[in-house]
């Protein structure tokens, strides 16, 4: 047990040297790709900013729908089936048949190769459920047909929302899915969100329509207000021109009227239709409308055929920047919220990293005064042991790239203060096998032997917390189970190598000496 | 020899009336929830300018109708932490604050860190805050059934359970804040408590299966000596290494770092006189360790 070969000990020597290297790579340049590896600091050391958004799926459901009871009425109609009653209720639509063609609607919603209710053969579920209330018969979309719709509104708005970021131009954000229907957005380094903030939440969704005083449009008619929210107009609900058609909006200087402006261009489609309603609508009131806003609505003097044009509405140079960047990043599929807001300043975050490294500091020296007082010369080796621990410990967390958090630090420090436990454990166990063992070398065995279960005890408990606690916890507070659990495993190894080669050199070279330990 | 068996009894009668005590306040007193948990706005503001201080800011808040508006001190003279419910979960909350605190203080403070909790992310942490509770909890019972025989494993849980009421305990009577890092300590305690237990235990079995006419009550007592140098000594390190974060480590690790102190603190007692009272209650044997093993 206590003798190490030649080789184990190169392994061993090699195997720190390698990890206080890699862990020096944090304070040091290195040329090489493998050594130039940095710890990663969280937002709460490095300060940034954290967003949890959550999409509101509400409106894309119910415009679902609402296209939904027009295809099924359409797509019942060549079947010579007539739909009655039509409606949509708390997201269900209902409708009725006659008695005779019900069971065939039935069917067509059941079948596994039904064009109008998709089958998902991996799921075993269709997108639509029916049911027959009795009343009338009842559609709503299955659970899976949720997900999917709810999968799908996510991957749309994570794209614009990954747009809407990089265009502001912080530093590596970090925007990732959370379950279905929300985004993490981490933004390091930037320590005032509001501008940020207020781009994801606006759904961006503009529409270009005139202004009527005809009640009885073909289309219906809304009453909208206006951006500063005193006037109102009556508008048409049809769309001339929508978010969609834009290819480029940047924010200009209309120096003739002297104030800032939003101009546009429009792809093939929408210069088409914006040339032939301003040449139509030559003298009406056109509504630039903006999430259900109007944010101005210019009367309309000369047929614009150019495919590009401009939006004046009282806007500062900022205002007109941010509309002109939501305007080219596309419109969210539906609104987001913010529903969780982490916000560390850059300084705070210094100060944290400041005040974690002087009890790391202060930590570290209480324990190895401690250690050295109380032990002596196995309190020495227990010491050597806790510093290569220590950077080992560094080290691993810079290999995988590891995130450091301030409860990251608390767990490194923990680890110093638990770290002895293996040590004590089994030079206690010496101690007592010395009593009764005049061996020296055989005592230090069964020391080592007769801890061992306790040791794996003790270490496989500590783990289980920290993984429960890695899987469970979120943020910083992962960082300290990260810290906690590596920190395991590096004790174990600096116990069971570094410190058994040191004890073992000691103990040979001593042997005969009456009082060892 | 330190006949730590003597006080079995009462030990044992101080423990449960600390576990009814901690119990009745954590039922009729509740916990001190922090916004991580309950919801709300947390603004951690540094003052350049002595003008503002707590009556000031308080004031402040307070014209600025956001319901319960809670201002302290925190660490030092110049900061201090600001705390509201933000019900109707407006918004543009902060910007409108900053307004507001540029009218009175002009430009002599500074925004050190925002936090903001919707109802339903706070309502998702407790939940899983108290998952993570209750599931190491379970994972330390499954581990301890297989390793141990089930008076062993009792006295164990025993152990956790008193570790874990009777710190929640000291929070709620002291009304300290509950957030999520003190979810974290609970669950290194629950590590920690039992890492402790199981060396005891160790030592416990090894010498019933040594020993055929020592009574548990001794045979317990001989084993918490036996290893109660290590028990001092890694306590020890464990405190001197959690005190440097109480004193060091700055505001945000405070509670952290305290529930981990009185889980050490309780930790290491209720090894020796829950755990090992367990055992001793439940006339363990030299046949309960030798019986397992013919099973196995």
């Amino acid at each position: 047990m206590l003798y190490f070969s030649k080789l184990r000990i190169l392994f061993i020597t090699l195997f720190s040297v390698l990890f206080i290297l890699i862990a020096s790579s944090n304070l040091f340049k290195f040329d090489d790709d493998f050594f130039d590896k940095k710890i990663n600091l969280g937002l709460d050391l490095q300060g940034g900013s954290y967003l949890l958004l959550e999409i509101d799926n509400k409106p894309v459901i119910e415009q679902k729908l609402q296209n939904l009871t027009t295809t099924i009425r359409n797509y019942f109609k060549e079947k010579n089936i007539k739909i009655n009653n039509i409606k949509i209720d708390n997201q269900n639509i209902f409708f009725n048949v006659t008695n005779n063609d019900k069971q065939f609607v039935l069917d067509v919603f059941q079948d596994e190769n039904s064009d109008l209710n998709p089958y998902y053969p991996r799921f075993k579920s269709h997108q639509l459920e029916i049911e027959d209330t009795g009343l009338n018969l009842k559609v709503n979309f299955s659970r899976q047909g949720l997900i999917k719709l709810k999968t799908s509104s996510q991957d749309q708005a994570i794209e614009i929302v990954r747009r809407r970021v990089d265009e502001v131009g912080t530093n590596e954000p970090n925007i990732l899915k959370r379950g279905n229907n929300r985004i993490l957005v981490e933004l390091p380094g930037l320590d005032d969100p509001m501008r940020i903030k207020s781009l994801l939440g606006k759904t961006a969704n503009l529409t270009f329509r005139f202004v009527t005083n005809d009640e009885n449009d073909r289309f219906g008619v809304e009453k909208l207000k206006f951006e500063n929210g005193l006037e109102e107009a009556t508008v048409s609900k049809r769309i001339i021109i929508s978010g969609e058609n834009l290819l480029d909006a940047q924010p200009k200087m209309d120096t003739q009227a002297n104030q800032t402006i939003v101009s546009f261009t429009l792809d093939r489609v929408g210069a088409k239709r914006f040339g032939k309603a301003t040449s139509t609508g030559i003298g009406k009131q056109l509504a630039i409308i903006l999430d259900g806003k109007i944010i101005s609505a210019p009367v309309v003097r000369d047929t614009i055929a150019s495919g590009s044009g401009q939006i004046s509405g009282g806007f500062t140079f900022q205002t007109a920047t941010d509309l002109a960047l939501l305007l080219r990043s596309g419109a969210l599929p539906a609104p987001l919220e913010i529903i969780e807001e982490r916000t560390v300043g850059p300084d705070l975050g210094q100060d944290s990293i400041n005040a974690g490294m002087i009890a790391l500091a202060i930590g570290f020296i209480l324990v190895i005064i401690f250690m050295l007082v109380k032990y002596k010369i196995f309190g020495l080796i227990t010491n050597i042991t806790l510093i290569v621990n220590l950077f080992i410990l560094l080290g691993v967390l810079t290999l995988f790239e590891a995130t450091l958090t301030l409860p990251g630090i608390a767990g490194i420090i923990l680890t110093v203060g638990m770290a002895v436990d293996a040590n004590v454990l089994i030079f206690e166990r010496i101690k007592e096998e010395l009593k009764d063992e005049t061996n020296s070398i055989l005592a230090f065995d069964g020391g080592y032997t007769k801890s061992r279960t306790a040791i794996l005890d003790a270490n496989i408990t500590t783990l289980l917390a920290a993984i429960v606690l890695f899987f469970m916890g979120s943020g910083p507070v992962k960082g300290f189970a990260v810290t906690l659990g590596v920190g395991i495993f590096t004790t174990l190894f600096s116990v069971y190598f570094i410190a058994r080669l040191f004890t073992s050199i000691y103990v040979s070279r001593n042997k005969d000496k009456e009082k060892l330990i | 020899m330190i006949a730590f068996n003597k006080y079995y009894n009462h030990f044992n009668l101080l423990s449960s009336f600390l576990i009814i005590v901690s119990l009745l306040l954590l039922i009729f007193k509740g916990l001190n929830f922090g916004i991580d948990f309950k919801g709300g706005t947390l603004i951690e503001l540094r003052a350049s300018d002595s003008k503002i201080n707590v009556s000031s800011l308080r004031d402040r808040f307070n014209q600025m109708d956001l319901g319960d508006v809670s201002v302290k001190k925190f660490g030092n003279d110049t900061d201090f932490l600001v705390k509201f419910e933000n019900k109707d979960n407006k918004k543009n909350i902060i910007e409108e604050i900053k307004v507001n605190l540029d009218k009175s203080f002009g430009n002599n403070y500074d925004f050190r860190r925002v936090e903001n909790v919707g109802p339903k992310v706070s309502d998702e942490l407790l939940k899983s805050g108290v998952i993570a509770i209750s599931l190491s909890l379970a994972l330390m019972l499954i581990y301890i059934w297989i390793r141990f025989e089930w008076q062993f494993s009792l006295g164990a849980i025993f152990a956790l359970f008193h570790d874990v009421i009777v710190t929640l305990g000291v929070f709620s009577l002291f009304s300290l804040e509950i957030n999520l890092s003190i979810i974290a300590a609970v669950l290194t305690i629950v590590g920690y408590s039992m890492n402790d237990t199981v060396v005891i235990f160790d030592r416990v079995r090894e010498n019933l299966r040594k020993y055929s006419d020592i009574k548990i009550f001794e045979l317990t007592n001989i084993s918490i000596n036996e290893t109660l140098s290590r028990t001092i000594i890694t306590s020890a390190t464990t405190l001197l290494a959690l005190l440097a974060i109480y004193f060091f480590g700055g505001e945000i690790l405070k509670g952290f770092s305290l529930a981990m102190i009185l889980g050490v603190v309780f930790g290491t007692y209720s090894s020796i006189y829950i755990a090992n009272t367990v055992l001793v209650r439940l006339r363990v044997s030299q046949k309960t360790v030798l019986r397992e093993n013919e099973k196995k």
